[in-house]
Order: C-alpha cells, then sequence, then structure tokens
C-alpha cells in the first residue's frame, strides 16, 4: 500500500474499542475471549430499517465487525441480508422515504454512519462496496479503478497511475490486465470484471469493504479466484460479506452471522456457527433444511 | 397428481392434444407474420410512391441557380436562397434555446425531481404536450411572442415557437435515455462515494450521450419541416433579401440583428409555390419538397451515425 493514496484512510490502530462488545444472549463464554482480543472496526447496535413502505426489514440487530476480518452474513432470501450491507454505506439513501434507526458506529472514532449528522457521500468515502452483479463502468479499466479517486478530487496522473496499479495488484488482476489498462472494461470476462469492481472499490482505500453476494453472478472458477482474493484482502481491509452460499461463508469468514426475517439470530466465529450452532433456527438452515 | 386421478386418459390423447395446439399456435404465427407484412410493405410502398414522385418531379429543377436565387415571380428564376438560409436560422435560434433547456428540464425531473404528485402531473403533461397540435404553439406564440412580449414576426420568435414545439419530445426522450441507465452503474458511481452532481456529469451524461443527441436531433428534425406555427406567426411568404449576415466584418464580428428580420422557411415557400396555378411552380415546390425530405434524412442520418459511433467505444 503506498501512503500516496490514502487520502481518507486513517491509520489503523491496534487499541481496544471504548466499550466493550456486548454479549450477545447466544454466545457461549468459550468464543468470547476472540471476541475480545480482535479490535472493533464497527458496532451495529439496535439497529432498524424500515423501506418506504413502512416494511421492516431489518430488526433491531446487534453486531460487532472486528478489524481486519471478513464478516459474513449468511440466510435465507429476504431475510435482509443485503439490506443491512446496504446500509452500511447509505445506499438506501438513494431512494426516498427509507429510514434507519440506532446506530452503526464506525470504530474508533465512534462516529454514527447513520446519525442526523453523517453526510452520506462522506460516509460513502469510507465503506466502500461491491455489488451483485459486476458493474464496471463504460470506460476503460484504468479510468474504472481511477474513478473512486476522481470523485475525491485528486487529479495528478502520478498518484493515480500508482494508485491504479496497487489497487489492481491487490485485487490479483493486475497481470491480466496491465497491457490493456485503456481497453474497455466490457472486454473482461465475467470474473475478471467482478475483480476489476473489487480493485475500484480498493482504489481510494476505505475502511471497510462491503461486499454483496459478490460471486451469485460467476461461474466455479471465477468464483474460487474472488474468494481466494477476499481471503488475501482481510489482512488489508475489514470486509463484510453477504452470501446466500453458505459453504463460502463457511470457507473464507472468520465471523459469521445469520439472519432469519430481519433479526440476527445468531453471531460468532464461523467454525462455532457451523459445526456447533446454538439456536435452532441456525442449525436447521445450515443443515439445509430451509433457505 | 391431476393425471392420476383421470385414468382413462392415456399418454398418447394427451400428446395429440398438445400436438394440435402446437400446430393450432404455429398457424397463428404464420398468419400474423403474413400479415404483418402485407400491412409494413403497403406502408413503405407508399411512403416511396411520394418521395419517388416528388423526386422525379422535382429533382431536374434542382441546380446551383435554384439553390441561389431569391424566389420571383418568373417561374424559371425562382430560387429557394431566402427560404433555406430562413430555415437554417430558425433551426438555429431553435437548437440554441430548446437543446439546452430540453437536456437541463430532463435531467431536473428524472435526477433531481421530488418524486411525488406534482412530478407525475409534470411528467403527464409534457407527454400531452408532445402531442399537442402543432398550430396550437402558432397561435400561442403569436398571442404571447409577436403581440405580447411585441417581438415581431421575427427569426427569433419563429425559432422560440418551434423550440415550444419540441421541447416535450427533447425532454421526454432526454428522460428515456437518462432512464435507460442501469441502476447497477448509479450505484456503482454512489458506491464510491461520488456525489450526484459526480454521477450525473461523470457518469449518466456520457452514458446517456448517444440518446440525448438522438433527442435532439429527432426535435430538430420534426421542427424544420412544420409549417402551421409559422405561418400562424405570420412568416413572409415572398422574400428577395437575406437576413443580415451574423459574422461581420468589424468588431466585435458577431452580429444579431439577424434575430429581428422577417424571414421565410422551407416548407412556406414550398406552400406557396403549391397555392400558385402555374405548373412550373408546381415543380419548384417538388423541389424545394425534394430538399426539405433531403435535409430531415440527412439530420436522422447523423443521429443514427452519432448513436453508432458513440454506442461503439467508450475507450479513452
Amino acid at each position: 500500500m503506498t501512503d500516496t493514496t490514502m487520502t481518507i484512510d486513517k491509520t489503523k490502530t491496534d487499541t481496544q474499542p471504548a466499550a466493550p462488545t456486548k454479549a450477545e444472549p447466544d454466545m457461549p463464554p468459550a468464543i468470547k475471549p476472540a471476541a475480545e482480543r480482535d479490535p472493533l472496526r464497527a458496532r451495529i447496535e439496535n439497529f432498524s430499517f424500515y423501506y418506504s413502505n413502512g416494511f421492516q426489514a431489518i430488526k433491531q440487530v446487534d453486531m460487532p465487525i472486528l478489524d481486519r476480518k471478513i464478516t459474513a452474513i449468511i440466510g435465507p432470501s429476504g431475510c435482509g441480508k443485503s439490506t443491512l450491507l446496504r446500509s452500511l454505506n447509505r445506499m438506501h439513501d438513494l431512494y426516498p422515504g427509507n429510514r434507519y434507526e440506532g446506530k452503526v458506529i464506525l470504530e474508533p472514532e465512534g462516529e454514527n454512519l447513520i446519525g442526523p449528522e453523517a453526510d452520506p457521500v462522506l460516509v460513502r468515502l469510507r465503506v466502500g462496496m461491491v455489488f451483485q452483479k459486476p458493474n464496471p463502468f463504460p470506460k476503460s479499466i484504468y479510468e474504472n479503478v481511477a474513478a473512486g479517486l476522481r470523485v475525491r478530487g485528486i487529479k495528478k496522473r502520478a498518484v493515480i497511475d500508482e494508485a491504479v496499479e496497487t489497487a489492481l495488484r491487490r485485487a490479483a488482476i493486475w497481470d491480466e490486465v496491465k497491457d490493456k489498462l485503456h481497453g474497455s472494461a466490457y472486454d473482461l470476462s465475467g470474473g475478471q470484471q467482478q475483480r476489476l469492481c473489487i480493485a475500484r472499490g480498493l482504489a481510494p482505500n476505505p475502511e471497510i469493504l462491503l461486499l454483496d453476494e459478490p460471486t451469485s453472478a460467476l461461474d466455479p472458477i471465477a468464483t474460487a479466484k474472488v474468494e481466494d482474493l477476499v481471503q488475501e484482502l482481510s489482512e488489508t481491509v475489514t470486509i463484510v460479506i453477504v452470501t446466500h452460499n453458505m459453504q463460502q461463508a463457511a470457507r473464507i469468514s472468520h465471523r459469521t452471522a445469520f439472519m432469519y426475517l430481519g433479526e440476527a439470530i445468531e453471531f460468532g466465529d464461523t467454525n462455532q456457527i457451523f459445526t456447533n450452532p446454538k439456536h435452532p433456527r441456525t442449525e436447521s438452515y445450515i443443515t439445509g433444511r430451509y433457505g | 397428481m391431476s393425471t392420476t386421478t383421470q385414468g382413462a386418459l392415456s399418454a398418447a390423447t394427451t400428446n395429440q392434444t398438445a400436438f394440435d395446439a402446437v400446430r393450432k399456435a404455429k398457424q397463428k404465427d404464420i398468419l400474423f407474420a403474413t400479415g404483418g407484412l402485407v400491412v409494413m410493405a403497403l406502408a413503405m410502398t407508399l411512403l416511396l410512391a411520394l418521395i419517388g414522385d416528388l423526386v422525379i418531379r422535382g429533382a431536374t429543377r434542382i441546380d446551383y441557380g435554384f439553390l441561389t436565387s431569391y424566389p420571383s415571380r418568373l417561374p424559371e428564376r425562382a430560387g429557394i436562397l431566402s427560404a433555406w438560409v430562413g430555415s437554417l436560422l430558425v433551426m438555429l435560434v431553435t437548437a440554441f434555446l430548446a437543446i439546452p433547456i430540453g437536456i437541463g428540464a430532463g435531467l431536473y425531473l428524472e435526477e433531481y425531481a421530488r418524486k411525488g404528485w406534482l412530478s407525475n402531473f409534470i411528467e403527464i403533461n409534457v407527454s400531452n404536450l408532445a402531442g399537442v397540435p402543432s398550430i396550437i404553439y402558432g397561435l400561442l406564440a403569436l398571442g404571447l411572442f409577436v403581440y405580447g412580449f411585441s417581438l415581431g414576426k421575427t427569426i427569433l420568435v419563429a425559432g422560440m415557437t418551434l423550440a415550444l414545439l419540441i421541447l416535450p419530445i427533447v425532454i421526454v426522450s432526454i428522460r428515456e435515455a437518462v432512464r435507460a441507465i442501469p441502476r447497477i452503474i448509479k450505484e456503482g458511481a454512489y458506491g464510491l462515494g461520488a456525489d450526484q452532481w459526480q454521477v450525473m456529469w461523470s457518469y449518466i451524461i456520457p452514458a446517456a450521450r448517444p440518446g440525448i443527441l438522438t433527442g435532439a436531433i429527432v426535435g430538430l428534425s420534426r421542427a424544420i419541416g412544420e409549417t402551421a406555427p409559422i405561418i400562424t406567426i405570420g412568416a413572409l411568404t415572398f422574400i428577395a433579401f437575406l437576413p443580415p449576415a451574423p459574422v461581420t466584418g468589424e468588431f466585435p464580428f458577431i452580429s444579431f440583428a439577424w434575430l429581428n428580420d422577417g424571414f421565410t422557411v422551407l416548407p412556406i415557400q414550398m406552400f406557396n409555390w403549391v397555392s400558385r396555378p402555374q405548373a412550373e411552380f408546381h415543380v419548384a415546390a417538388a423541389a424545394t419538397g425534394v430538399v426539405l425530405i433531403a435535409l430531415t434524412f440527412s439530420l436522422n442520418g447523423i443521429a443514427i451515425w452519432i448513436r453508432y459511433r458513440l454506442r461503439q467505444g467508450y475507450r479513452n
């Protein structure tokens, strides 16, 4: 990572959060130490979300997001997992009438991302997002990755050049595109496009990267590449991933949250959730009884 | 399963029924396709016949003299110089007014306006305005611009009238172009932290550019053939002079005096000649028609070419 591109990146501190994680009722004492050991990047507290038609898609969710760890959100269709993810960078603000309640605290500053004083645009500068379907812009590969920097008013060619290369390397796609940086992003395969979108999200050095079912439109080989990439990235950036693929959550995430009908039913170490779920609903979901 | 309860219905019978249904559906397909082909061929033949008739009667009349002469009471000396210059200048004013206002209004309505009963009301009205007969715009312009504002029967007023006329068309097509941009692209841009202004300038406008340009040109090609509103505001039918040139030899080199000049346009020249008794004038009218159709087609051609070009490459 280059310091030249860190326009908004706060230095990642390892200081303990001021308040300890709120203990979930279902969480056994055995996994608590892990939660205490890892520094927090964000805390979702008593969070509810209402769509403009009045439907409450998220009901009083509490969830810690650990720094430089992969947090997976799983659950059946319509359980609110994507809605929760999209709340974290205020995507719902694009459509009028949607309403948040509760808090999403970004650590270590303790800023409430959904508070009335938080500007959605500034939140999105700090929390990046990769979407379900690869959505490269109709521009060159280079301009796609540079987009996030241009949005931030960075104009110096050298700075952008370097950030683009760094991001493409981090997204493990540099070798495939370095000779056609100025070719159209639409000429890439679906899997390459998705990794390009990850590079685009990484270029401005976000504090958290949100991935909304990033492999649901990809074939198994492209999926494997994206999964490898996400695991590598978790060493440097905090990742929250929504997936309806339980195996994927089990393979790549450190922590898993299970959501059902807008509620966070269970949250814990991925191993524990998949091998020893505490809640009967979690158990029946991961054993394939519904979904 | 329902079939198990109806054991009498054998698999063979079921298949036979299904085959019959498919065969019937196919026959309907063929019938519809044939009917459609006939109707289309009829429409195209009529159109081609009209244009062909015009070309056969008028094409030979078009020469350098025809394009560079003023109208005359002698049919063999009559030309369309003042008409095509007038059309050009009126189009210039129309484009200058309708395109920026249309783009601004379309983008505002689609991107910025709060969705509610008011924006629905405006949307319905804009669509309705696109269907209002053009002579109504002429009456409006006559009352408002010519008499109300005392602007006279000038190029400026004609341009303003035609701009009003095509504004709804331009707005509707721009809104459609903007709406056609996938939501996922917009969300991608917002997701990077772009604000609304950046999203509009860097993502929406570039992506909608083919549609925006097409809308503008289709609007202009409608305006160039309009006769009724121009007659209503009182364009001259016989004009043997050109408006002052927009570019002058002395400082500040650009003159807007032409805006306040009288004028005629191609459709009016044509209308005028058609209503003369002499057959030679009818030939001149046909020739004017050929020029007008050629202009309209080339405007549409430019629109298609732009759309094709811009779709091709997103390279930079």
